[in-house]
């Protein structure tokens, strides 16, 4: 099963949401917070494309990734699920090792919160790296979709109408 | 907000720069006035008039995800040009398949559409009723006749009892309607007003079911109650069963009722009658601001339009095939 960082970022948020997407049923066309935030990665530094590089390698694909000073820049909308951001640049880092190219720093970028957050890679997180794929594994090749389960950022997910529509009988 | 644009006129659309820009023609075929067509604002296009136009414009749709549905002169659906299909899923693909060849899980979805459409007919039955058209036999007979639904256990079977429910539903137009006569359904070529109407307003509503479909991973040939592939998108006769009694039959109701579709808008000839331009345009009206009515859904929360709401029903459908949760028809309550 091919791995990629949008998984890892999915896996932080939510389970059902995991399986659903590598299953090739999304919604993320019908939702303006991803319209939005294609228009912010598209139009936040825009001086940047000489100096800094959008690299793709073994399934994952890094905004900008500054060679010079070997930090992998991720643009985001909002810092909402930070934790699922800071674990998706973390894995960059981590596929950037396994290709030799080791020492890499990250930076999570806010352009809309004039905010920016630094994020390193630790032998602990090497590890629960580890676990992370294998647990997507486990839930993506599973034939069982993860059970409906209601959180706070349900509300703003592009995948709110097809998990909480149904007919309320009177 | 997205908008549906109906092209009446003959002309020609072609790609300006990065916009539309539509030119009608006089009865010379000479070009009059442009009109460009922001196309961000376009979800699609209904072409009634002929049409004019390049590659390079159905490109450039393409690019934007902009649908294209024909219809000829007698107001038949002719075909549509969809966008590549980006939402493709080999898992919906195959529960869906597999739904169609059990047999019992087939005729089990099928069951549904008919539960819910003949739900809504009653719906519309009960709502004249309360305002002084007498129905009562009519619902009577229909309530009786689906009460035999749930022990068919073939396809053929259930269309014999939603054809009878369907007789009974339309001699119930004659009396809703104040100043036309329906008599019975006739099609291909409808032979008066309100068969006119009906023909072209399921029309509209099986191409607007098309559109909501195409934007979700269900593909539109694979189909429970009518025969999968018959010529048509047969799942969205399916699902169009569910909405044609409360979107079309309502404004039908609406336009006659109104007084705002009058004789003088058809054109009647030996053996046809047809909307004339000036009615579709009226009727066309009419139902798009009853797909962009609103109100608020019991689950969601959030207020919801009718146009939007084919589209959750293809959801729940998704859903069910899946086995994530059992279908349940969208019925009207009001």
């Amino acid at each position: 099963m091919n791995i990629n960082a949008t998984y890892i970022n999915i896996y932080n948020v939510c389970k059902r949401e995991l399986w659903l997407h590598a299953n090739q049923i999304r919604f993320e066309h019908t939702s303006d917070i991803v319209y939005d935030g294609k228009l912010i990665h598209e139009d936040s530094y825009p001086l940047r494309s000489s100096k800094y590089e959008e690299i793709e390698i073994d399934g994952i694909k890094v905004d900008y990734y500054d060679t010079k000073n070997k930090v992998i820049h991720e643009i985001k909308r909002s810092n909402k699920i930070e934790q699922a951001h800071e674990w998706q640049l973390k894995y960059y880092m981590y596929v950037f090792e396994q290709h030799g190219v080791t020492d890499v720093k990250g930076i999570l970028e806010y352009p809309t919160l004039r905010k920016t957050q630094p994020v390193v890679l630790s032998d602990v997180d090497r590890d629960r790296i580890k676990e992370i794929i294998a647990d997507i594994d486990k839930i993506i090749s599973s034939e069982e979709c993860p059970p409906l389960q209601k959180k706070g950022i349900c509300k703003s997910c592009s995948y709110y109408e097809f998990c909480f529509t149904k007919e309320v009988e009177e | 907000m997205k908008k549906t644009f109906y092209l009446f006129n003959p002309g020609m659309l072609e790609r300006k720069d990065n916009t539309l820009k539509f030119t009608p023609f006089d009865s010379e075929e000479n070009p009059m006035q442009p009109r460009y067509l922001p196309v961000e604002d376009v979800s699609e296009f209904y072409v009634f008039g002929s049409l004019r136009a390049s590659s390079s414009l159905y490109n450039f749709l393409g690019q934007k995800d902009i649908a294209v549905h024909f219809f000829d002169y007698y107001e038949n659906y002719t075909g549509s040009f969809m966008p590549r299909d980006t939402l493709l899923s080999g898992k919906v693909l195959l529960a869906q398949t597999a739904a169609y060849q059990n047999k019992r899980k087939r005729v089990e979805i099928a069951h549904k559409f008919i539960d819910a459409a003949v739900w809504n007919m009653l719906m519309n039955l009960n709502y004249y009723n309360r305002r002084g058209k007498e129905l009562d036999e009519q619902i009577a007979k229909m309530k009786s006749l689906a009460e035999i639904i749930p022990n068919t256990d073939t396809i053929p079977e259930l269309m014999g009892i939603e054809g009878l429910i369907r007789q009974e539903y339309y001699t119930a137009f004659d009396i809703i309607l104040n100043d036309f006569n329906m008599s019975s359904r006739t099609k291909q070529p409808p032979e008066n007003e309100v068969n006119a109407l009906i023909s072209f307003g399921n029309m509209m509503c099986y191409s607007e079911t098309l559109r909501a479909i195409h934007q979700t991973q269900l593909n539109p040939t694979i189909s429970y109650l009518h025969t999968p592939g018959e010529r048509r998108y047969s799942l969205c006769l399916d699902v169009s069963e569910i909405f044609k009694p409360i979107i079309v039959d309502r404004v039908i109701f609406k336009v006659l009722n109104k007084r705002l579709i009058q004789e003088q808008h058809f054109d009647h000839k030996l053996n046809s009658c047809l909307l004339n331009q000036n009615g579709k345009k009226i009727y066309v009206k009419a139902m798009e601001e009853r797909y962009e009515e609103t109100f608020k859904h019991r689950s969601l929360g959030r207020n919801v339009s009718y146009k939007h709401l084919i589209k959750l029903e293809c959801y729940k459908l998704l859903k069910d095939l899946l086995g994530l949760e059992e279908y349940k028809p969208f019925k009207m309550y009001w």
